[in-house]
């Protein structure tokens, strides 16, 4: 896979993975052209659709987009269903995810993507394994919140 | 706000978010974040040490406002503080960032080189992945540097965690697709693909990756992985769906895996050992068989996961080609799927088809869908659905249903989207051409395709229409009659207006026996469109009419009545007025056996390469059509068009190939260095002869003449005589003016693209020596061997130059493949063109003792001080002859001479006054002080010598213009002789100061 892009309805891109080494510039203009393309496609269409020489994978879910560019020789249905898989972990994560999480927890949604997939490459198709080692991250967060939140109590004290 | 469950801790960043959700329009929202932006920067320069969670959340402002599209400038090094963090947060946030956000600061590479060096050697699981996920985001070259030879070690140890492991496999390929040259996995090679053995799932369908695209480039030292991966994929297809726990997704036992193993397979021949090719066929056979038992669920994903399977096992299938049996029930699967309801399921088997049909098992299995294909061409909603659906009908068309699909094609075509209309009328015209029984369906089809998507027919298609046309002269008369019944349409397209005034301009006598297409109703006929065309067509039909002044003298009157008119004659449009002017007088000067030479029958036209198929390979990009185009046209080229009817009357051209399509044929020798480089530069080739026939035409005979007999012949002469001026200007045109389609083109450029066999000599040692006799005069034996003499003729006007180049074999043997390129050496270094040089290539034989001619076109951009190389080569006797020389073209040759009185020059003398703008040389002198003789040189030069103008008799000053396309370059120079000392001083004042230098240098060897 060359690149993930998540945007809504309204074509505000939410998050972007790449895989290949582009310029900013050179990744702006790839984003602008595949949004538009993509969602001047009506409901109804194949899901795939050749673009210069790479082929895109895209799939609606609610207000997102999920678009993936896989290159010639990758195949398109298990591509699908990467972009399923993901958002099957970022449901089970969030607990019936919807947009707005994706915004408000962006550095989440990237970890989650990289236990999942690296470098383009299915890395942990597990639901279970790849939710584990977020939670594993999360123990260790949640433990430091709770020290924040001491901090911040006792300064409330002290002031 | 949503209810985060779990983690959130920077309320700060959620804060902002919000604020910037909250912003009404795109101005408010960039005030906010520069609010921010300032707020940031304060911060992180303030005196105060941040802590660790400000720090985070700081970086995570600027990631937030980075992502949504503005530029980050600062906090990379607050980043790389956070990776050095214990805390996993911190550090978390601070990988995150630098994935994100990395530029190749060599400072900050080596701080983060040192955090990630840290936490690889941490042992500790969680810190080892995100720095192994850090390089794999990366994926720099500094990293690849310094980790790629640790990844491998923690990738096979014994003692990593298996989460670790996956993350260094995909990290070791993400460094390998950018460094290949720095992962060497030697050592490692057998290790890892052994991982395919492993016991844990994740590491297999990590490792996998790794290993396919390592296959790929290192085929054989990876073989062993073939009987692991069939052995792997064997156990997954014959588990039952629940064996694989939580790998096993909507039913279906670990779907990417199992494709990934049936990838890397097809980086493979079939297995030889056949208890592996057994297992194999059978686990191919298992997984169709599936295909027809009912689904497990309802779900899309289950179907999904179950075809993404199949359609592997199908390329896989496809790729080995070598099983009948299986490729039949692999197409007759995608027929089913071409009545799927599903869309997507429709769209990929019909891609799939397109490769299956290429197969000689199973070509006829996919032609028997034709009806469904067509169908789904006709009714499928989604343009690229009906994308591939005309794919798939252009690779299963052969002999037996060509009729039926181009007539689909061409019916389709008058709905069809503007997206796709251009490659379906190149499909159309190839597939026309290709399988053409008889060539006046070829002709008709052609023709509608021009009538129903004229805008969309390239120059290619209807310059090949041309080209068969002329090169079958059984399908002449019809062409004609066609094309002159589809001009009566009241408006038809300009495309149909050129193949038209082509085609009654060459062969419209065929149909002027019938009083309905006399000629004067053609001509009438033909200019009726004239006024509603671009001046590219009106040049065309006027270069018709002056054929038909030729094909029938009875129109002579009315065609010069129409030429002499002011809208021609003083056309503002320089090109038409030119033509007008030049035919008109041609016409009257000429006598009808020179106009008849003059004016001939087109001759055939080379025998190469369908500049269509050409036109769609490069829009396919390379590799697409190349491997089943070959091999179709192999199956099928060669009886069917078989041109050889007209064997006998092609003498002249130079490959006798049978098929038209000609693929197989290789282009003339005199034309590979143009058709091995680029097949563009081919294209260009024929079309600028198709574009422009009769000029070059004319130029031909003309060339053909002086070179067969020099002195040219009396009536050549005369000729000459006539239009001195006519024949320069207007063979000029012919090469330079139509720059997009030069005769055949080599613009230097080209030079890199040089014959496939060896690469040019070296310059001769006696390389500048020669040049430099040519510095004063134009014409001249510029270099003799025993074997060779080369002889120059030149002339140049303003920035143009021709120059006709001699080639006389002295020995009585023939030469072979003889060849010549001319390329220029100071080009290559500046990438800069500064002389535009076009040549047409030469006769690939010299016979003993024949001379041949080139002719060199030369067109002056800007200043230059490198001479071009001439390179030769050509077999004598067997061996391989190549000598380099260089053409005597240096920038004097682009001289205009100025007259001016004393008073200017020495005003515009004092006026080039800086330092740089002059150069001088005080030397000996090596020829005769002769006056005489210096006048001559100094008038060879170009220049304008002036008398009484320098105070002193004895001296010599001279001004000319030297003219380049980009600027002219006033020059003047002086010339000091002492006799007594045998000196002299040159002194040149350009507004060049480059010019000045060359000039000198040039000059300095004259005298």
């Amino acid at each position: 896979m060359q690149f993930m892009l998540l945007f809504s309805r309204q074509g505000k891109l939410r998050l972007q993975k790449w895989y290949v080494p582009l310029s900013d510039k050179e990744k702006k203009k790839i984003t602008r052209e595949l949004v538009q393309t993509v969602l001047a496609r009506k409901p109804k269409m194949c899901s795939f659709l050749e673009w210069r020489d790479l082929k895109i994978v895209y799939k609606r879910y609610a207000s997102l987009y999920f678009c993936c560019a896989i290159e010639d020789q990758d195949n398109e249905l298990i591509t699908l269903e990467i972009i399923h898989r993901y958002v099957e972990l970022l449901d089970k994560y969030f607990g019936s995810v919807c947009e707005l999480d994706i915004i408000f927890n962006f550095e989440k949604a990237y970890f989650i993507l990289d236990e999942f997939l690296l470098g383009g490459e299915a890395q942990e198709t597990s639901k279970k394994n790849v939710l584990k080692a977020i939670e594993q991250a999360d123990l260790l967060q949640e433990s430091l919140v709770v020290f924040h939140s001491v901090c911040f109590f006792l300064i409330l004290i002290f002031s | 706000m949503p209810a985060v469950s779990k983690g959130d801790g920077m309320r700060g960043l959620a804060v902002f978010i919000s604020d910037i959700r909250n912003c009404k329009s795109k101005e408010a929202e960039i005030k906010r974040i520069n609010k921010e932006l300032a707020n940031i920067r304060s911060k992180f320069k303030g005196d105060k040490a941040l802590d660790g969670y400000s720090k985070k959340k700081y970086v995570c402002k600027l990631l937030f406002i980075f992502l949504l599209g503005h530029d980050i400038d600062f906090g990379h090094m607050e980043a790389v503080n956070l990776l050095s963090s214990n805390k996993y947060t911190e550090k978390q946030i601070g990988y995150l960032f630098i994935s994100v956000l990395v530029n190749s600061n060599s400072e900050l590479i080596r701080l983060i080189n040192n955090a990630i060096k840290n936490d690889l050697s941490s042992r500790n699981p969680t810190f080892m992945c995100l720095a192994l996920h850090c390089i794999a985001n990366v994926g720099s070259r500094e990293m690849a540097e310094a980790f790629a030879s640790e990844i491998p070690r923690i990738l096979v140890a014994g003692d990593t965690m298996d989460s670790v492991k996956q993350s260094a496999a995909l990290c070791l390929l993400r460094l390998y697709k950018t460094s290949p040259d720095l992962v060497l996995m030697g050592e490692w090679t057998s290790r890892v693909v052994h991982l395919l053995n492993d016991q844990h799932m994740g590491v297999v369908t990590a490792a996998i990756s790794l290993i396919t695209c390592l296959s790929m480039k290192n085929p054989d030292e990876f073989k062993t992985c073939v009987s692991l991966a069939v052995s792997r994929l064997s156990r997954i297809v014959s588990s039952a769906s629940t064996d694989l726990q939580d790998y096993t997704y909507y039913f279906v036992p670990a779907p990417w895996l199992s494709c990934k193993l049936l990838r890397l397979l097809q980086c493979y021949p079939p297995p030889e050992d056949g208890a592996v090719k057994g297992r194999l066929v059978e686990c191919l056979e298992t997984i169709l068989n599936k295909a027809q038992e009912p689904p497990k669920s309802k779900k899309v994903q289950h179907s999904n996961a179950k075809n993404a399977i199949l359609f592997e096992a199908i390329s896989l299938i496809i790729h080995y080609d070598s099983e009948p049996n299986l490729l039949v029930r692999a197409c007759n699967q995608l027929g089913q799927f071409l009545q799927h309801r599903e869309t997507n399921l429709r769209y990929l088997a019909l891609e799939s088809m397109c490769t299956l049909a290429s197969s000689e098992f199973s070509h006829e299995a996919v032609k028997t869908h034709i009806e469904t294909v067509i169908n789904a061409l006709k009714t499928e909603r989604d343009v690229s659905v009906r994308q591939r659906a005309a794919d798939l009908l252009y690779a299963m068309c052969d002999r037996s249903n060509a009729k039926q699909i181009v007539a689909e094609m061409l019916s389709y075509l008058e709905t069809a989207d503007y997206s796709i209309r251009e490659e379906m009328v190149l499909k159309v015209a190839i597939l026309a051409e290709k399988y053409a029984v008889d060539y006046s369906w070829y002709v008709d089809t052609i023709l509608n395709l021009i009538r129903i998507a004229g805008d969309y027919v390239s120059e290619e298609v209807w310059y090949r229409v041309i080209q068969i046309v002329i090169n079958r002269d059984d399908v002449q008369g019809y062409a004609a009659k066609t094309v002159f019944e589809a001009l009566q349409a009241p408006a038809c397209h300009e495309n149909m207006v050129k193949v038209g005034g082509y085609i009654l301009g060459e062969f419209g006598n065929l149909i002027a026996g019938d009083p309905r297409s006399s000629p004067l109703v053609q001509f009438n006929l033909l200019h009726s469109k004239f006024h509603l065309c671009s001046v590219p067509t009106r040049a065309l039909l006027l270069s018709a009419y002056i054929k038909f002044i030729n094909l029938f003298p009875e129109t002579k009157a009315t065609i010069q009545e129409v030429l002499r008119c002011d809208s021609q004659i003083r056309n503002s449009d320089v090109e038409l007025q030119q033509r007008a002017v030049e035919y008109l007088k041609l016409s009257s000067i000429a006598s009808t056996d020179v106009l008849a030479t003059v004016l001939e029958e087109m001759p055939p036209f080379p025998e190469r390469e369908s500049s269509i198929l050409a036109k769609l390979k490069k829009k396919k990009g390379p590799g697409a059509v190349s491997v089943t185009e070959l091999e179709d046209s192999k199956r099928e080229g060669g009886e069917l068009n078989g041109g050889g009817d007209r064997g006998s009357d092609t003498a002249s051209t130079p490959s006798p190939s049978a098929d038209l399509l000609g693929i197989r044929s290789a282009a003339p020798i005199g034309a590979a260095p143009a058709s091995a480089g680029s097949l563009l530069v081919d294209v260009f080739s024929e079309a600028g002869s198709a574009f422009s026939p009769f000029l070059s035409l004319f130029l031909l005979i003309s060339f053909h003449t002086m070179a067969k007999s020099l002195p040219p012949c009396p009536c050549i002469v005369c000729v000459w005589m006539a239009f001195p001026s006519f024949f320069f200007f207007f063979s000029f045109f012919v090469f330079t003016s139509m720059v997009p389609f030069p005769i055949c083109s080599h613009p230097l450029s080209c030079g890199l693209s040089a014959p496939p066999s060896e690469d040019p000599a070296p310059p001769l040692s006696e390389a500048d020596e020669l040049l430099n006799k040519f510095v004063c005069k134009n014409n001249g034996v510029l270099f003799e061997n025993q074997l060779l003499q080369i002889g120059i003729k030149s002339e140049y006007r303003q920035n143009l130059g021709r120059m006709y180049l001699f080639f006389g074999n002295k020995t009585s043997v023939q030469f072979a493949s003889f060849t010549t390129t001319v390329s220029c050496p100071g080009e290559l270094q500046s990438h800069i063109l500064l002389l535009n040089v076009q040549t047409k290539p030469v006769e690939p034989l010299v016979e003993g003792g024949a001379q041949i001619q080139q002719v060199l076109n030369i067109e002056c951009l800007t200043d230059f001080s490198e001479a071009p190389l001439l390179n030769i080569k050509f077999r004598y006797g067997g061996a391989l002859q190549n000598l380099t020389l260089k053409l005597p073209v240096t920038i004097n040759k682009f001289f205009q001479p100025t007259e001016m009185a004393s008073h200017d020059f020495f005003q515009r003398w004092k006026q080039l006054s800086q330092p740089q703008q002059e150069a001088q040389k005080i030397f000996k002198a090596n020829h005769s002080m002769d006056t005489e003789v210096l006048k001559a040189k100094l008038l060879g030069l170009g220049t304008a010598l002036l008398d009484n103008v320098d105070p002193n008799p004895e001296n010599y000053v001279c001004a000319g213009v030297i003219q380049t396309k980009s600027q002219q370059v006033g020059c003047l120079l002086r010339l000091e002789p002492n006799a007594q000392a045998q000196m002299y001083r040159l002194t040149l004042r350009c507004s060049k100061d480059s010019v000045s230098k060359r000039l000198c240098e040039l000059l300095a060897e004259q005298f």
